[in-house]
């Protein structure tokens, strides 16, 4: 369960996020979106422990969050791969802890799932962008997190790819996963993907809107429910006039 | 609006040609990779049939065949060889020596904003005083054998490459550095897994850099003061009179400082394989 309780962050004095608090426990894939520039990122960070709060607290199964922890796995808008190691130990970097052939083996399982198996021993310079943001996704899977963070992990591959993994996303993470956090700026992702959709504004960012999306898995983009959710949400998105933004 | 842009064009070209004049030479005549010889040839050549109808006066301009002849003789009476075995064992403990200090020193500054605060202005207020200027000092502390030779090399060298090794650690990626965090990563792990080799094309840089100044700097070192070396033989040309035996020995010096210099490229592109960019040397 991930508790967020008063939490706010300022940077100097510009209040960035909060406070806001809410709570992640059975909910599959909650997925936080908002306008750009509202604290999205801010608040992954946040929970990744990769910044310090600066009021209120997190906590990860009763746990405080203040720092990055292992059972957090992080992927980045942008893939973030170490152009000087291969897709394997790109993949492994965080497992240096493990036995050297169960890291093998959950880095080989882990590229398979991201439809990677025979790109092992590529160097990042070798991958199209889409493939080195699935490293990314393999490489925040690989430990077998408790909680999975992604931030916009779509954001930068084309329409067509982009489709495909928000379609395969749930397959990818499975149930191995039981939380997983998912920023986005894309409604029809947020849709097809979550539980439950948190619409923040800001900054500083605060809690609009916390939506359960309670529809049959896998979603069609073109049913009537979905239709209705999108237009609500956008609605929520931009307050002045739905309708124009959609 | 096409004939605009022609004509606009036209003009440009017609501008271009007035001012100027054309040289061309003819395409093709020598592959690509010749083209480069083709000047040092030609003048070796002129070179050697000025001096050949004695035009010029020996005993200041040898011809080449003179200075190769020379080459020839150093080599087979092993004064070559042993010359430059000392020059080069100057050249490689003195790199080695100032290699170390500056990784470690610059990996230190280059990591934590204290210690480059306490150290970086004393280092770049050290790198002012010309290199060649410590000899005198050099000397006195270390006498006038190896020691002040390589503690100047060394000297020379240091300041490269902690510069460049610092550079490239305190421009790490800061999203890099993330990414190690969130996988796990700190403290020497972190430096091995990341920081070390994100900086080491800026390390490359600084050790070729270190190189070609070792090789500067063993000629005065060696001019100042010494029985054997490459140097040492520039001057015992000069003292006894002997042009061809002096320009052998720039031959000596131009061909050493290349050739290590091919030895880090290779070893540098070898290690940054993973970079992602044009290849060239
Ligand atoms: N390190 C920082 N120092 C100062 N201000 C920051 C810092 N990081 C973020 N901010 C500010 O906090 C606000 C929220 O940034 P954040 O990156 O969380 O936005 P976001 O919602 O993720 O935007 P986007 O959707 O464009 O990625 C922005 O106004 C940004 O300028
Ligand atoms: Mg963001």
């Amino acid at each position: 369960m991930l508790e967020i309780r008063d939490l706010a962050k300022s940077f100097g004095s510009f209040a960035a996020l909060g406070p806001m608090s809410f709570t992640l426990d059975r909910e599959h894939v909650l997925t936080v979106i908002g306008p750009s520039g509202c604290g999205k990122s801010t608040l992954l960070r946040l929970v990744a422990g990769l910044e310090t709060a600066t009021r209120g607290d997190i906590r990860l199964d009763g746990t405080p969050v203040d720092g990055p922890r292992s059972e957090i796995g992080v992927a980045f808008q942008d893939p973030r791969l170490m152009p000087w190691l291969d897709v394997r130990r790109n993949v492994g970097l965080g497992l240096w802890r493990w036995p050297a052939a169960e890291r093998a083996a959950a880095v080989d399982a882990a590229l398979a799932k991201v439809s990677l198996t025979g790109f092992a021993d590529a160097l990042p310079k070798q991958l199209s962008g889409g493939m080195a943001q699935r490293v990314g996704l393999a490489r925040a899977l690989v430990g077998r997190p408790r909680l999975l963070l992604l931030d916009e992990p779509f954001a930068a591959l084309d329409p067509l790819t982009r489709m495909r993994m928000q379609d395969h996303l749930l397959d990818i993470v499975g149930g191995e996963v039981p939380n997983v956090l998912l920023i986005t700026h894309d409604i029809e992702e947020a849709i097809v993907l979550s539980d439950r959709i948190i619409v923040l504004d800001g900054p500083p960012a605060r809690i609009r809107r916390d939506v359960v999306v309670d529809l049959p898995k896998p979603r069609k983009r073109t049913s009537a429910a979905f239709q209705e959710i999108k237009e609500f949400l956008l609605g929520e998105l931009f307050p002045a006039d739905g309708r124009l933004a959609a | 609006m096409t004939d605009i842009v022609t004509d606009a064009g036209a003009s440009l070209a017609a501008g271009r040609g007035r001012g100027g004049f054309r040289l061309r030479l003819p395409r093709g005549v020598l592959p690509h990779g010749w083209r480069a010889l083709a000047l040092p040839l030609a003048v070796l050549a002129a070179w050697q049939a000025v001096g050949a109808l004695g035009w010029t006066d020996a005993t200041l301009l040898p011809t080449p065949l003179a200075v190769l002849g020379e080459l020839v003789r150093l080599a087979t009476s092993g004064e070559l060889l042993s010359n430059l075995a000392v020059s080069f064992r100057r050249v490689m403990l003195g790199f080695a020596a100032g290699t170390l200090v500056a990784t470690a020193l610059g990996a230190l500054t280059g990591y934590s904003l204290q210690w480059r605060a306490y150290l970086d202005p004393s280092v770049h207020a050290l790198r002012t005083i010309p290199g060649l200027a410590w000899i005198p000092m050099f000397i006195l502390w270390l006498g006038i054998d190896e020691g002040s030779k390589i503690a100047l090399i060394a000297l020379a060298n240091f300041f490269p490459t902690y510069l460049n090794f610092m550079s490239g650690i305190a421009r790490v990626d800061r999203k890099l550095i993330e990414v190690g965090r969130v996988n796990g990563l700190a403290g020497a792990r972190l430096v091995g897994t990341i920081l070390l080799p994100y900086s080491l094309p800026f390390l490359f840089v600084g050790l070729r850099q270190s190189m070609g100044v070792a090789w500067l700097v063993v000629v005065g070192a060696e001019l100042m003061g010494a029985s054997s070396g490459i140097g040492y033989m520039l001057m015992d040309g000069e003292m006894t009179g002997r042009p061809h035996l002096v320009m052998a020995c720039m031959i000596v010096f131009a061909l050493s400082g290349k050739s290590t210099d091919m030895i880090l490229a290779a070893i540098s592109r070898r290690v940054l394989r993973w970079q992602d960019t044009v290849e060239k040397d």
